[in-house]
């Protein structure tokens, strides 16, 4: 059994690599690159306020980022798709196959947006100035983002032959989470106004994964805007490192779901 | 070598395979035929454990595929669009199949038979139809394994290299291999095939030589033979 | 002004001592044993010069004018029996002593200093420590509280008393002193004329500074950091708040400064940072709010019940979670050549004024003002939508406040 599983993980790491490889060649990663290196330096350099900056990113990043990954996803699922068959003829493990993409595409997203975003504000002088670990929550919120959307569009694509299908329930399923859930959000939470809408309101947050990371974020930029509330859940959540702590172990629970669901799906998927 | 009893398939509320049953023994080669529709794709990929049955069992070289991988070591695939990453080089691209696969491999001897030297730096994405059906080729070949699938092996081949595929075929079938072929050439199944495998609506027609086949459709020529089936059929 | 006559008060002060006072020693092993004894035996204008060492004495009446000089910061150990010094006559002075353990009462308020109906006192580089109320000045005048360091250690307001305390003074100079762990750091209560400058007011149970019905007052130059809020203003007219720092004032209810019923004032010159609230206001009018910085709060300014005439010229808003609440769909307010962080407009002729006004309320506070809860959803994309949505036609804030001459750069 463990030369079972050290074996499928090595075939796996194999896979991560030749389509980590394949994307570090490809156009978009370099656009998607350059497009956060642009981003930050613009905001840096022609603001010169690391405070703006970081918080002008998190609008970015809870918004673009789930975005980008969705879509890029989807494409690379659709785009690999004789690579990947392939790839089943060969005497390897599905799930070491489709999980080594998905790892292949999210590192290079992953890896595009950290240094993208990293370097300007390095040059900037990032680790001489307080907003670091600003900065690094940023990051490691926006890492996470790429890790759930892009799993969620794997698990779009494998679940629909149909290509134009796909990406259409994959920018739906963006437009939901980004903005529909939030508008869905904000009524009931005006219907209901006259109850405690405390442990409501928490678990809405935890059910989406982008409201979950904009708090995560919030719990550090604006930290004493949600103390002005007055609810004891709220506080205790807020005010501790609880909700820091469950926000995160949310956002892992979160990455994991989606990619066990992959797992699942391409062991039983016909191509 | 190959053995499937009561294969079903259904894709949505498609039968495509419907207690299909087939047994290889091994060696020779084998013309997997049928109209369009009739499952020869599904089957194959079957074998190759790519498309996962709704029931029945298959096993290759005695041993059954459910939940098995490491049996697909034994198998050359061919497959039937050769679309790569385009972001790979020719070379790269022979280098992770070996790299995945990890057994002896014998790439240089057939670069040279299709004339792939100056290609192996280009870009996948850049080459035309039939280069990419050579590395193709390339690919399926360089390994020596017992059963080899090859899914319209001739599609936009030049004729030298289509001359060139079928010595290695035979040079294969030479190594006592089992070969699975599907093809519309009939010429090319009458050169090459020892046996037919004749598929339609999901299940074994016929299976047997081609000298069979004519006896059975009392034809003289084998393209009209076969042509004659799928006419029994439809009067049937 | 005010300093030189106070260079000159002392100065004269001393002139006087080394002239006509003697100084009385007191220590374990003098002739005086007790800073009582002290008193007793000494005539007007003499030096008590306590030495080094603890005094367990409670109850210590000053009624005649003595200087008391601590010399190595000599103990007061007041075992929490009641009151420890008790000055009821003008022209005292008390320097470097260590007060510690003054009663806690229900029915009285103990303080480690009390300054009962005197003028020309002078309290300086006094250290108190377990009190209850630390400096109590009661009508009286012309006195002046310098670098003092009072740490209480308060937790509950009902049990807790303030650190310095003036209860009808007029013309008090409070200046450097440190004020921490009390219920109110500073609390004046028809107070006048009151110079409240460069102290630390941090980490008090309720405000670090607290007004009640005293006007003509100024404070400048205090920190008042992590306190249950930071100063209060309540009830007084024309109180000058300058240069003063309101930080981290966190919690629910918590503020830098709160307004209320307070008219014709000044605020300049003040940064807020990191407030849960910057600035209350309730019913304040004719205050003009000039180059104060408010930075990373979550509301920088509330604005609740009626305000008019009040005018906010040059100040810079920055990174505030809302910039302005209000509570109404009246505005009677000006804002003017402020800088906001928020602002997205832009500036084709160059005059450093933005071409486009500012909305500083946006809807979203709106909603959080009414339902709380609502402020989960801050920072949102949807929440953007529709605050641009209200900026582009405004329904439900004011829609004549606006900041016409937005700043393109902070007001230095």
């Amino acid at each position: 059994m463990p030369l079972r599983l050290y074996q499928s993980r090595r075939q796996m790491l194999k896979i991560l690599k030749y389509s980590f490889y394949d994307l570090m060649r490809s156009r978009w990663s370099y656009v998607y690159f350059l497009f956060y290196l642009a981003l930050g330096f613009v905001l840096l350099f022609l603001n010169n306020d690391l405070s703006k900056a970081v918080i002008t990113l998190m609008n970015v990043i809870i918004v673009l980022v789930p975005l980008i990954s969705t879509i890029f996803g989807v494409m690379y699922f659709y785009n690999s798709k004789e690579f990947t068959e392939l790839l089943l003829a060969q005497p390897l493990k599905r799930t070491s196959i489709f999980l080594g993409q998905y790892l292949g595409v999210a590192g290079s997203l992953t890896m595009s947006l950290v240094l993208g975003l990293g370097l300007p504000f390095v040059l900037y002088g990032l680790f001489k100035s307080d907003a670091i670990w600003d900065f690094s929550l940023l990051l490691i919120t926006g890492a996470f983002l790429t890790l759930i959307f892009t799993a969620l569009a794997f698990n779009i694509a494998i679940s629909n032959e149909n290509k134009i299908k796909g990406f259409g329930y994959a920018v739906l399923l963006w437009l939901f989470l980004a903005v529909i859930y939030d508008g869905l959000f904000l009524l009931s939470l005006i219907v209901f106004e006259e109850y405690p809408l405390d442990s409501f309101s928490l678990a809405a947050t935890m059910f989406n994964p982008i409201d979950l990371s904009r708090t995560l974020i919030l719990l550090k930029l604006d930290i004493s805007a949600l103390l002005g509330y007055t609810g004891a859940i709220f506080k205790s959540f807020f005010g501790t490192n609880l909700g820091l702590m469950i926000s995160i172990s949310m956002l892992v629970l979160w990455t994991i779901l989606p990619i066990w669901r992959l797992a699942y799906k391409s062991k039983r998927k016909d191509f | 070598m190959i053995r499937i009893e009561n294969l079903h398939k259904k894709f949505g509320k498609n039968q495509v395979l419907s207690d299909l049953g087939l047994d290889i023994k091994g060696g020779g080669i084998f013309a997997v035929l049928g109209p369009n529709g009739s499952g020869k794709t599904t089957l194959i990929k079957s074998i190759l454990g790519m498309v996962v049955p709704n029931k029945g069992s298959i096993s290759v070289l005695d041993k059954s595929i459910k939940k098995n991988w490491k049996y697909r070591q034994e198998i050359d695939y061919l497959p039937q669009i050769a679309n790569f990453p385009g972001n790979l080089k020719v070379k790269e691209l022979i280098r992770m199949i070996k790299d995945l696969r990890q057994k002896e491999s014998k790439e240089d001897e057939l670069i040279k038979t299709f004339g792939l030297e100056t290609f192996l730096d280009k870009k996948l994405g850049t080459l035309s139809g039939g280069t990419k059906q050579k590395v193709n080729l390339v690919l399926t070949f360089m390994f020596d394994s017992p059963l080899i699938i090859l899914d319209e092996p001739t599609t936009g081949l030049d004729p030298a290299s289509l001359i060139k595929l079928k010595e290695l075929i035979l040079q294969e079938k030479g190594k006592g291999k089992t070969i699975l072929i599907t093809t519309h050439i009939m010429q090319f199944v009458e050169e090459m095939a020892d046996e037919i495998v004749y598929l339609l609506e999901g299940d074994i027609y016929f299976k047997g030589s081609i000298q069979q086949l004519m006896a059975n459709t009392q034809q003289t020529d084998f393209e009209h033979a076969i042509a004659a089936i799928s006419i029994q059929t439809t009067d049937a | 002004m005010f300093k030189l006559q106070f260079v000159i008060l002392i100065f004269t002060f001393l002139l006087g001592t080394s002239l006509r006072a003697k100084t009385i020693e007191v220590c374990a092993t003098c002739e005086v044993k007790s800073i009582k004894d002290g008193i007793v035996l000494a005539s007007d204008h003499d030096t008590l010069l306590i030495k080094k060492g603890t005094y367990k004495e409670f109850n210590i009446v000053i009624d005649k004018p003595l200087t008391l000089l601590g010399e190595e910061f000599p103990v007061i150990d007041g075992e929490d029996k009641g009151e420890i010094i008790t000055i009821i006559s003008d022209n005292v002075t008390v320097d470097g002593l260590f007060i510690i353990n003054v009663g806690t009462s229900y029915i009285t308020d103990f303080a480690a200093i009390r300054v009962v109906k005197s003028k020309n006192f002078l309290i300086q580089n006094v250290v108190l420590e377990k009190l209850f109320f630390g400096i109590y000045l009661e009508k009286s005048q012309d006195g002046r509280i310098f670098h003092n360091k009072i740490i209480g250690d308060a937790v509950e307001e009902f049990n807790s008393g303030n650190g310095i305390q003036l209860w009808y003074c007029q013309n008090i100079e409070v200046e450097q002193n440190i004020v921490q762990h009390v219920r109110d750091g500073i609390y004046l209560e028809f107070s006048d004329d009151v110079i409240i400058k460069n102290n630390t007011s941090s980490n008090n149970v309720r405000y670090g500074l607290h007004f009640m019905f005293s006007n003509n007052d100024i404070y400048e130059g205090n920190t008042f950091e992590n306190n249950g809020a930071g100063v209060a203003v309540m009830f007084s007219k024309k109180i000058k708040m300058l240069n003063n720092s309101f930080k981290k004032n966190w919690g629910t209810a918590s503020f830098g400064l709160l307004l209320k019923e307070i008219n014709d004032a000044e605020i300049s010159g003040n940064s807020f940072e990191e407030n849960t609230i910057g600035m209350n206001i309730e019913g304040s009018n004719r205050i003009t709010y000039a180059n104060n910085e408010f930075i990373r709060n979550g509301w920088a300014i509330k604005v609740r019940g009626a305000c008019y005439t009040n005018s906010f010229v040059n100040n810079n808003f920055l990174y505030n979670s809302f910039d302005i609440s209000y509570n109404s769909k009246l505005n009677d307010n000006v804002f003017q050549k402020n800088y906001w962080s928020d602002y997205t407009g832009y500036d084709l002729d160059k005059d450093g004024i933005g071409d486009v006004p500012y909305r500083p309320v946006k809807l979203f506070s709106y909603i959080v003002n009414r339902t709380p809860e609502t402020i989960i959803l801050l920072r949102s994309l949807f929440m953007d939508i529709i605050d641009f949505s209200e900026k582009v036609s405004p329904v439900f804030t004011p829609d004549n406040l606006l900041d016409t001459m937005p700043l393109m750069r902070k007001s230095e």
